[in-house]
């Protein structure tokens, strides 16, 4: 029944597309968009428990004035509007209706947080008004059929587990697995992703699941008692603050199983230094983006130009924070749809080219890993590169590997 | 005729009109109010339901501590299990909008009731702790896995818009506007005859002296009970409308922030009054916005600051600035 | 049983945190009859100042004592200059007031510090000191110093004039005026003192949990609820409470099947609230007789 009322625009979509092709050459534009100007709308948590992601609104501001101070896309200046949500799902749909109906933007990019975009999915798509490339792993951005004008970007959390399981499934069949998470979307849909991959053994091989809140001062307990439990692999799926708290507390208490961390949690300023290098050594995990920190890339020439933009446009962030890193290199993203979309800036015609990106790499993508989409692959990135801590800095191995996005 | 003739006309108008002043307000803020949805964008009607809404959660705060003494942090608890009830209801039993209304109400009285009692032990402070425990553990509570099948767990449950009924000219955002506004305008009256009846008397009896209320007969747990019980009612009808206008809950939407929002409303509304909720209503929706629009890096600080200021200029709220102003006219006028 | 006394290790371990910031709060409420709820963003912001001073060079013990001169200049200035002027106003605008406190102060230190976690150093290490490993140095020297403090208040408010002083200032402020004590300089000397307490918790938390804006927030709650437990009136109480908050969340989330790995804060904070309904004023705390 839900289904039907997005079939309807899915199917006027695919003929306007079929239809607009022969007269591209002719300027075409939606709300938003002008000879001048295109403006661009975001929503970011500036204020409250998530207030740390703010770096990301920052760094896509200080992105799009180099943009702009460099002539801008096709000849036209990004107007950037970027409201503050404060990660509260009721002031998402306000600070969404705001740009889409009082600011009159173009699309919304980079809005983040699963609860925020949960919220304001249905009504983007109601709109007719791209919400794209938002800042969440959860699976269920990449639904063209039923949500054609939603689109995430990074790796989901769930394809990262499933790289996870895989790799444990390969060198170590016979462990027993135990999982720290957190008790909300992210952490289910990494724990989800890790059970869908390790298949029928799942169930044999996880042998210890403890979740632990945002408000949670400290995990010791839980370490505690996935030390007890007898597991010989680790995996933590943890923000940055808890990660640190669990490589530390890890070593304190002399736990040495194989340690398995998410991607999220790879800063090495971040989370490996405050918890401590020695303690962080032999940690494994999975991720896209090179570590600005990181020796290895320091004549690497997309690191080189992160610092270029960062040292003219946003002297005051911090390089090392891998938010930055983030969304300098999302901003990028941005704007090669927009470079794509010519003079035909229609919403239709961003979700066109957005679905339309092909072996695309990023100044601060790890080699081998590219984006790619089409008009039903609604997952921009898929790969992640297995590496491992070494004391000081991240040591890759294997190939790129790509998790199934299944469900 | 002079600028002081003119006053004086001015002043005895005044006198005449002040018995009738709580209705004429009254009718002045429909009159205002019933034209909006055909002259403002249909954004800012949305902002005006939802200030609506947070009044009504306001005003249901108000009645607990405003008039009863009794302090609460936890009625974002309340708000949420209202949200909750009604999305439920919409999305696994496909119960009208509207019927949700009154059964998250009843759901919330009994839930307001049954935790009234153990507080009847708590007074000031432990009460506030007690409430403020509530608001933290909501959220968790809302996760619960066992759960899951009804809450939607950690992802919520997304709730279909109600379009206007008998093909009314309306568009969503404009009907919902004016349905809130009704069920907001019956509410209202109902605390204004409640604080005003005998009950209401029993109530602010407690609040100013629980040890005379005893005395004079009053019943001090079944009015303490009952309070917390209506006021829990009141917020609970806020939260299945937040939760239809939003068109979404999860338990990020009924963190603590929400209560502390509340509690800011009901100060700068100004506490005892039933008015004053729905400027405290706006303060929580718009200074937020307008803090950030100052600053975005320091937006919390602005916020800070303008609530300091608001403390400062109107130390009994929004609702005792007015009262004060009207006797400095009063006074004026007597002259 | 191994996992039981481990988990009640580590919970006296975390208990100290919160026992460490219950005093905090005891403390300002013995100084001025109010729970403040900007305690923990003034305890955050102090340890930043002493992060900061580390970072440009200052020894350890230099920056922490400096940091508590800073901490009581603060809260003394903060009480003279913000509250001062709604003394006479009802409680209510004093809660305000407080989350005013609490939002100018976390998005100050936002600002100037971001939002990334930080290490703070511990005096006493990270190397194991009982249990292997379960009570670290840090964790053992968390505890001594906490009850250092309470020794140290309770002699200050049970033997010095000014301890005795404050006292009055906070419990009867007409009769403390008759007699002769400065009720407002007391109110600002507590808030003064209450900063610095806070800055020692603070100094003494973040090596656990890290450095950064929002590390307080939760931590000021489980104080908060050491605190009740423990009885308000009574520091030794809100020590014993904080420990025993600690030992309980730990013992839920381990023990109780299904729901407890989930819900070890509600189950905390329900036993809280049950405590209460049956001692209204805590465990170890007095109950107020009011005149009528």
């Amino acid at each position: 029944m839900k289904l039907r009322n997005y079939l309807i625009p899915a199917v006027v979509l695919g003929l306007a597309i079929g239809a607009a092709s022969p007269a591209a050459a002719q300027k075409k534009y939606d709300p938003g968009a002008s000879d001048t100007e295109i403006k661009i709308g975001n929503i970011n948590p500036y204020s409250g428990p998530a207030s740390a992601y703010g770096m990301i609104g920052k760094t896509i501001t200080a992105y799009f004035n180099k943009v702009n101070a460099e002539g801008g896309i096709n000849g036209r200046k990004i107007n950037f509007i970027s409201y503050d949500d404060g990660y509260s799902p009721p002031k998402a749909v306000e600070q969404a209706r705001k740009l889409v109906e009082d600011d009159e933007v173009l699309l919304i990019f980079q809005s983040l947080g699963t609860p925020s975009n949960t919220a304001i999915q249905k009504y983007m798509n109601a709109k007719q008004v791209p919400q794209l490339f938002i800042a969440t792993g959860a699976t269920k951005w990449g639904d063209p059929k039923n949500f054609p004008w939603t689109m995430g970007w990074q790796p989901s959390y769930q394809s990262e587990g499933h790289i996870y399981a895989q790799y444990i499934l390969q060198n170590y069949p016979n462990g027993k697995i135990g999982i720290l998470y957190q008790n909300d979307d992210y952490g289910k849909d990494y724990v989800k992703g890790l059970k869908d991959g390790l298949g029928e053994k799942a169930k044999t091989m996880i042998i210890s699941e403890q979740p632990y809140e945002v408000a949670d001062p400290t995990i010791d307990s839980q370490m505690i008692n996935l030390k007890a439990s007898g597991a010989d692999i680790f995996f933590d799926v943890t923000t940055p603050k808890f990660a640190a708290q669990a490589i530390k507390k890890a070593g304190e208490i002399g736990w040495k199983p194989v340690h398995i961390l998410n991607g999220v949690s790879t800063s090495l300023a971040a989370v490996l230094k405050p918890a401590g290098l020695d303690n962080a050594k032999g940690v494994l995990s999975a991720y896209y983006l090179k570590d600005a920190t990181d020796p290895q890339w320091k004549d690497d020439p997309g690191m080189k130009n992160f610092y270029a933009f960062m040292d003219k446009y946003f002297p005051e962030g911090d390089k090392t924070n891998g938010f930055t890193a983030y969304g300098f290199t999302v901003s990028q993203t941005m704007v090669q749809v927009l470079k794509q979309c010519g003079d035909n800036l229609t919403r239709e015609n961003v979700m066109k080219q957005a679905a339309n990106l092909k072996d695309l790499q990023q100044d601060l993508f790890l080699p081998g890993i590219k984006i790619n989409t089409g008009p039903t692959d609604f997952y921009p990135l898929k790969q992640n590169q297995m590496m491992k801590f070494t004391g000081e800095r991240w040591e890759y191995f294997g190939p790129v590997m790509t998790g199934a996005t299944g469900s | 005729m002079t600028t002081r003739s003119h006053l004086n006309a001015f002043f005895s108008f005044l006198r005449t009109v002040a018995p009738y002043r709580r209705g004429l307000a009254f009718l002045l803020v429909i009159l205002i109010a019933l034209p909006l949805p055909f002259l403002v964008k249909n954004f800012l009607l949305f902002q005006l339901t939802l200030a609506t809404v947070y009044a009504i959660a306001i005003l249901g705060l108000n009645l607990l501590i405003g008039f009863n003494g009794q302090f609460s942090l936890g009625h974002s608890a309340f708000y949420a299990l209202g949200a909750y009830t009604a999305a439920i209801l919409m999305d696994q039993y496909n119960v009208a909008y509207y019927w949700t209304l009154p059964i998250a109400g009843i759901v919330c009285f009994v839930a307001g009731f049954l935790f009234g009692l153990p507080a009847l032990r708590l007074e000031g402070i432990y009460l506030a702790l007690a409430t403020f425990a509530l608001a933290v553990a909501m959220p968790q509570i809302l996760k619960l896995s066992p759960l899951e099948p009804w809450t939607g767990g950690v992802q919520g449950i997304v709730i279909l818009k109600p379009s206007a009924p008998f093909h009314l000219p309306l568009n969503p955002d404009q009907w919902l506007y004016y349905f809130t506004l009704a069920v907001a305008l019956v509410l209202f009256l109902c605390a204004y005859n409640l604080v005003n009846s005998r009950t209401g008397r029993a109530m602010m009896a407690i609040r100013d002296n629980s040890t005379a209320a005893t005395a004079m007969g009053v019943n001090l747990s079944l009015y303490k009970s009952l309070t917390f019980g209506v006021s829990a009612l009141y917020t609970g009808i806020a939260g299945a409308l937040g939760g239809i206008v939003v068109q979404f809950v999860a338990p990020d939407s009924f963190t603590f922030a929400l209560s502390i929002a509340l509690f800011v409303g009901l100060v700068v509304g100004g506490v005892g009054s039933i008015a004053g909720a729905l400027f405290g209503a706006w303060f929580v929706l718009f200074v937020p916005n307008i803090a950030e629009h100052v600053s975005k890096g320091l937006a919390g600080a602005v916020y800070g600051i303008m609530l300091v200021l608001l403390i400062y200029l109107m130390p009994s709220g929004l609702a005792g600035l007015v009262r004060l102003i009207l006797m400095r006219f009063a006074q004026a006028a007597r002259r | 049983m191994e996992l039981f006394l481990h988990q009640v290790l580590a919970g006296i371990a975390t208990g100290g945190i919160y026992a460490c910031m219950a005093l905090a709060i005891v403390m300002i409420y013995q100084a001025i009859d109010h729970l403040n709820f900007a305690q923990g963003e003034m305890a955050m912001f102090s340890t930043f100042i002493a992060w900061q001073l580390i970072q440009w060079e200052v020894p350890y013990w230099a920056a922490f004592f400096i940091t508590l001169a800073i901490s009581f200049a603060g809260g003394y200035l903060i009480e003279r200059i913000v509250l001062k002027p709604i003394h006479s106003a009802p409680i209510l605008s004093h809660v305000a007031m407080f989350i005013a406190l609490f939002a100018i102060i976390n998005s100050l230190a936002g600002f100037i510090w971001e939002y990334q976690i930080k290490a703070f150093p511990s005096p006493f290490g990270a190397h194991s000191f009982f249990g292997n490993g379960l009570l670290s140095a840090h964790d053992a020297g968390m505890i001594g110093v906490t009850i250092m403090m309470l020794v140290l208040l309770y002699l200050f408010f049970r033997y010095t004039r000014i301890g005795l002083a404050m006292r009055a200032a906070a419990a009867n402020p007409e009769s403390a005026r008759l007699v002769g004590i400065r009720v407002g300089w007391m109110l600002a000397l507590g808030w003064g003192m209450a900063a610095s307490i806070g800055a020692v918790a603070g100094m003494l938390i973040a090596p656990v949990v890290f450095l950064e804006p929002n590390m307080m927030a939760s931590i000021l709650l489980y104080g908060f609820a050491g605190a009740v437990v423990g009885g308000l009136t009574s520091p030794g109480g809100a020590v014993i409470g904080g420990v025993l908050v600690g030992v309980i969340e730990n013992l839920a989330g381990t023990f109780i099947p299904v729901v407890g790995r989930e819900l070890k804060l509600t189950i905390a904070l329900a036993l809280i609230v049950l405590v209460l309904t049956v001692k209204p004023s805590g465990l170890f705390g007095r109950s107020v007789v009011h005149r009528v």
